[in-house]
């Protein structure tokens, strides 16, 4: 029998801990526990052998940290190919009936980027060669656990799929706050688990199974496959008897035992539990009638930290970050400044959506890569689930992969091609996908004809094994103006859809296109679509009539607890009558108003009075009559030691704010003044604050920066110091291991592009370690960067 | 050598030495509403947890035989000299304050400055407390924890000391290759006890 059909009908026992025994039978300290399959092969199947004759179905191999990280190839081959001869000894010893052996795999030991230096591709590849030797010696199954970061569990997960057919039981360590280590909670992740398709999923190590409940529950009551717990003996402590495990094998006994009447389907042991344990598990639930795994409705996305589930309050999803019709975004996109959309995204949060739509598609750019950029860099500044916006499959597939979470995707249609293009992509990476009730005959003008090219959807995901819950369908806003009839056919789309229970997303302002105020149009169309039963919109945040309609009506059908929501959203509406600007006695100390707000560091302020002051005068002018002047003050005053860093970057920062109502006011114009510099983090950094300090202050100063981000290869740094002929590189390293990384990077520049200044900085280096690694110059803060970076420039104008 | 796990709950903030990662040496009246708001954002986004084993130790010239390595470092056999046992631990405060310092990175980094500044007064407020219980519990005084990369202890040795503690499994901690740790504010170190025998 394989061993999902045994799990339909029977609770499945794992196996108990297998480090605590091998320490306990002598491994020394600090030696790899894997390496015990070759020095100690009997003790290791004697081992297993145990846990069989206690009753467990399924053995672990020894394979926890057998990976290419940590062995040579050769050993790795070794240690898993022993690994399972052990347990298959053990098997044969006791029988082989209901007895299978998984092939475990434990974290590699590294944190993926950005916040380690392990690429997501390359934690693939990691996980996919020991899936391929397991796969090799006989696995039976994968049980891939203690995975306390989601996105490592997606790529071990990623790699068990693309590498074999075999079972998949995938499960997470929690920490105390009942999320892992990285932030997701368990909704989060069983979303994400589920959508590519793990057989079981759950939890093990980290507490004993008391402190588990919790987590354990919450995994029951969302999962639509087998639920499984392997818990610690509790926690380790020392005695007078040596170290020992706060739950003895009764108490472990019945406490898991309250969770499998709960209907947590697979039992097992992990840290400090021994072959009695398992036994005594076992015998406290045999007599249990396992409960039958409901499958689940729930339409749910999830980011890296949280879920948002469809069909209750209604979800909205931020528009913004499209360059359809936008000067400026555009003009970002093909600059490829990433920080734009960083910014949008963050500022959409701030304003109430819980999904972020990612569309970066203009012909001339590279829509794939940057759509992966924009993503890969988007959830590491928010925690929203984020909608993959694209009808490039290459692109969707590639953003797909390196997403953190369950995406929503954006969007498939009942055209033949376009379904069979997405479908297998939502299968293979999971995703609620936006179906489009259009086909090959356009769009029905009728409700109904829109309803029946969801059935066909319906039907041809069926065939994908998409189930409805991943499908949220848009019936089509279109436009009033051209068709009276337009907007009442699409809200009747929406009730009809609603009431076969499926859920529903309009592009909601697609209705009022070609009216005068549209934003009038736009709210009033929006409740009525909420009224018919709407599930979520695409929508512009920043649009107060949309706002005003979401927080209202959440407040009058009785989704809005005393009003809070809606009290705190009003709080926030401008008043009517404008606050006249201060009087401009309060400026006397400083030149004006504006450089009163960029030395006090205040953003808002800076930006309004630019735009104030844009709107009549020479936007160039005010650069260098107002902005640079304050910056001036503050930057001398950091120099003299009056001024500390965070009051200099409060001030840089109120700059920039200056200056982007500058570009919106003259988008023509060029953004920089002065010369190119390219800035990096070296190679095996990934500390890049200081970084991102210095490009801000010569943001501020008129430098077009190029910033290539950290943990750059110089190769890359040289290329493009030679592709943009940059005059100063500047390269930040923070580790003395990465210093001679910065010595390569500034040898090949030497070579490559000779006419280059390089400045160096950062906290290791020293004026002396500069001038040895053949450094021009060493600056030792941001705004010693700025004045070599004019001195740069300035001769740059002296030769012509 | 047996490894043990400790959570703790946030230790008290000593708001001073967060000025003064910051780099703000006099009045700081001016930043304390941003060091406000920072602390209130990072409020429960952090976690403070401590993996940790005790061994003996033995010091030969400058040879420090750590019972799960032996490095060659004449600074920790002048710290450690006297020491029959000492503790090695790994410290963490998560990655909940590396998300913050990367967000507000792009956003803005006058914060991205007070983030990195808490985190570094988070983690070693965690380290005093954990060396302030061990010292309790042994009711010996301790030498000053030593971290590798001090004086002449080479960074490698983070290898060993991750390899004993099993840090990943027991904390989330992660070393990468260039032996920086993430989640970043964290700190391995090892303590010598002196004035007492080892009772192991």
């Amino acid at each position: 029998m394989i061993v999902k059909e045994y799990l339909k009908d029977h609770i499945l026992y794992l196996d108990g801990g297998m480090g605590t025994l091998l320490q306990s039978c002598g491994t020394a300290a600090g030696e790899l526990p894997e390496r015990s399959n070759i020095t100690r092969f009997e003790t290791v199947a004697a081992i297993h052998q145990r846990y069989f004759e206690a009753g467990s179905n399924v053995v672990c191999t020894n394979t926890f940290g057998a990976n290419c990280l940590k062995f040579s190839d050769a050993e790795l081959e070794e240690i898993v190919a022993r690994a399972f001869a052990a347990a298959k000894i053990a098997r044969e010893r006791c029988g082989g009936e209901n007895r299978w052996i998984a092939l475990d795999i434990g974290p590699t030991g590294r944190m993926l980027k950005p916040y380690g230096d392990l690429d997501f591709e390359d934690a693939v590849s990691v996980f996919s060669r020991t899936v391929k030797l397991g796969v090799k010696y006989g696995a039976d199954l994968i049980f891939i656990e203690t995975m306390s970061d989601s996105y490592e569990t997606k790529a071990a997960l990623l790699a068990a799929k693309e590498n074999c057919d075999l079972p998949v039981f995938v499960s997470n360590a929690y920490g105390e706050d009942g999320k892992l280590m990285t932030g997701a909670s368990p909704q989060a992740m069983v979303a994400l688990l589920e959508g590519m398709g793990a057989d079981a999923v759950g939890v093990n190590c980290s507490f004993g199974p008391k402190k588990l409940a919790a987590v354990a529950e919450e995994y029951v009551r969302l999962a639509s496959v087998p639920v499984l717990l392997k818990p610690n003996a509790g926690l380790p402590r020392p005695s007078e008897n040596g170290t020992v495990y706060d739950v003895d094998c009764g108490a472990f006994a019945a406490e898991v035992r309250a969770l499998a009447e709960k209907g947590v389907r697979i039992l097992g042991g992990c840290c400090g539990t021994t072959p009695e344990y398992i036994a005594a598990l076992v015998k406290a639930t045999e007599h249990i009638r396992p409960q039958p795994v409901v499958p689940k409705r729930e339409t749910v996305i999830s980011s890296y930290a949280r879920a948002v589930e469809f069909g209750g309050a209604p979800v909205l999803i931020g528009e913004r970050i499209n360059p359809t019709g936008k000067k400026r975004f555009k003009e970002a996109l093909r600059a490829g400044d990433v920080d734009y959309i960083l910014k949008e995204g963050v500022a959409q949060q701030e304003k109430g959506v819980s999904v972020l739509d990612v569309n970066v598609g203009l012909p001339e750019i590279d829509e794939r890569a940057m759509l992966e950029t924009a993503v890969c860099e988007l959830q590491a500044v928010t925690d929203l689930p984020l909608q993959i916006d694209t009808s490039d499959l290459s692109a969707m597939e590639s953003a797909l992969r390196r997403y953190n979470g369950k995406a929503m995707i954006n969007s498939v249609n009942g055209k033949e091609e376009s379904m069979a293009g997405v479908f297998p992509l939502v299968k293979k990476y999971g995703g609620v996908v936006v179906a489009l009730t259009l086909d090959e005959n356009g769009i029905p003008d009728r409700a109904e004809g829109r309803v029946k090219i969801a059935e066909k959807i319906l039907r041809r995901a069926a065939d994908y094994g998409i189930g409805e819950k991943d499908i949220v369908f848009d019936p089509l806003a279109l436009t009033v103006s051209a068709d009276k009839n337009a907007a009442a056919e699409t809200l009747r789309a929406v009730e009809l859809l609603a009431r076969r229970g499926l859920k529903t997303s309009l592009g909601v302002s697609n209705v009022s296109f070609g009216l005068p105020h549209r934003d009038v149009v736009n709210g009033i169309f929006f409740t009525l679509a909420l009224q018919a039963g709407l599930s979520a919109a695409i929508m512009n945040p920043y649009s107060e009539e949309m706002m005003k309609a979401f927080y209202a009506y959440n407040a009058l059908i009785g989704r809005d607890d005393d009003c809070s929501a809606y009290i705190a959203f009003a709080a926030k509406l401008p008043e009517r009558a404008q606050t006249a600007p201060p009087a401009a006695a309060e400026a006397e100390e400083y030149k004006s108003e504006l450089q009163k707000a960029v030395i006090k560091g205040l953003k808002e302020r800076a930006a309004a009075l630019t735009k104030a002051l844009a709107a009549e005068g020479d936007p160039l002018e005010i650069i260098r009559g107002e902005i640079i002047p304050a910056l001036d003050v503050v930057g001398a005053g950091f120099e003299n030691k009056t001024v500390y860093l965070p009051q200099l970057l409060m001030s840089a920062e109120a700059a920039k704010a200056a200056f982007e109502e500058i570009k919106a006011a003259m988008p023509e114009a060029k953004a920089a003044e002065k010369c190119r510099f390219v800035i990096a983090t070296v190679k095996g950094d990934i500390h890049d604050i200081g970084k991102n300090i210095v490009k801000l202050l010569l943001e501020n100063y008129g430098f077009a920066v190029t910033d290539l981000g950290k943990d750059v290869p110089s190769e890359k740094i040289a290329e493009t110091a030679v592709a943009l002929r940059a005059p100063i590189v500047g390269l930040s390293a923070l580790m003395t291991t990465t210093v001679p990384a910065m010595e390569e990077t500034i040898k090949r520049l030497r070579k490559d592009a000779p006419w280059c200044k390089v400045v160096v900085g950062g906290a290791v280096l020293t004026e002396e370690y500069a001038k040895m690694i053949g450094a021009d110059k060493y600056a030792k803060d941001a705004m010693e960067t700025v004045r070599y970076a004019e001195e740069i420039d300035a001769s740059l104008h002296l030769r012509g | 050598m047996d490894v043990f796990t400790k959570t703790y709950p946030a230790p008290p903030y000593d708001k001073e030495e967060i000025f003064r990662y910051a780099g703000i040496k006099g009045d700081a009246r001016e930043f304390t509403g941003l060091a406000e708001e920072c602390l209130g954002e990072a409020e429960g986004k952090l976690s403070f947890r401590v993996c940790y084993a005790r061994f003996p130790v033995s010091v030969r010239g400058d040879s420090v035989d750590l019972a799960f390595a032996a490095p060659r470092s004449s600074a920790l056999a002048k710290n450690l000299a006297g020491c029959a046992f000492a503790y090695v631990f790994a410290a963490t405060v998560g990655i909940g304050i590396d998300r913050m310092i990367a967000k507000y990175a792009v956003l803005s980094p006058a914060k991205a400055v007070m983030f990195q500044a808490i985190g570094a007064e988070r983690i070693e407020s965690l380290c005093n407390a954990f060396c302030g219980d061990l010292a309790r519990e042994e009711g010996c005084a301790l030498k000053p924890r030593f971290s590798p990369g001090y004086g002449d202890l080479p960074l490698a040795l983070q290898k060993d000391i991750f390899r004993a503690l099993r840090c990943e499994k027991n904390i989330a901690l992660t070393l990468n290759e260039s032996l920086l740790m993430s989640p970043s504010k964290s700190v391995t170190a090892i303590v010598g006890f002196a004035g007492k025998t080892a009772a192991l």
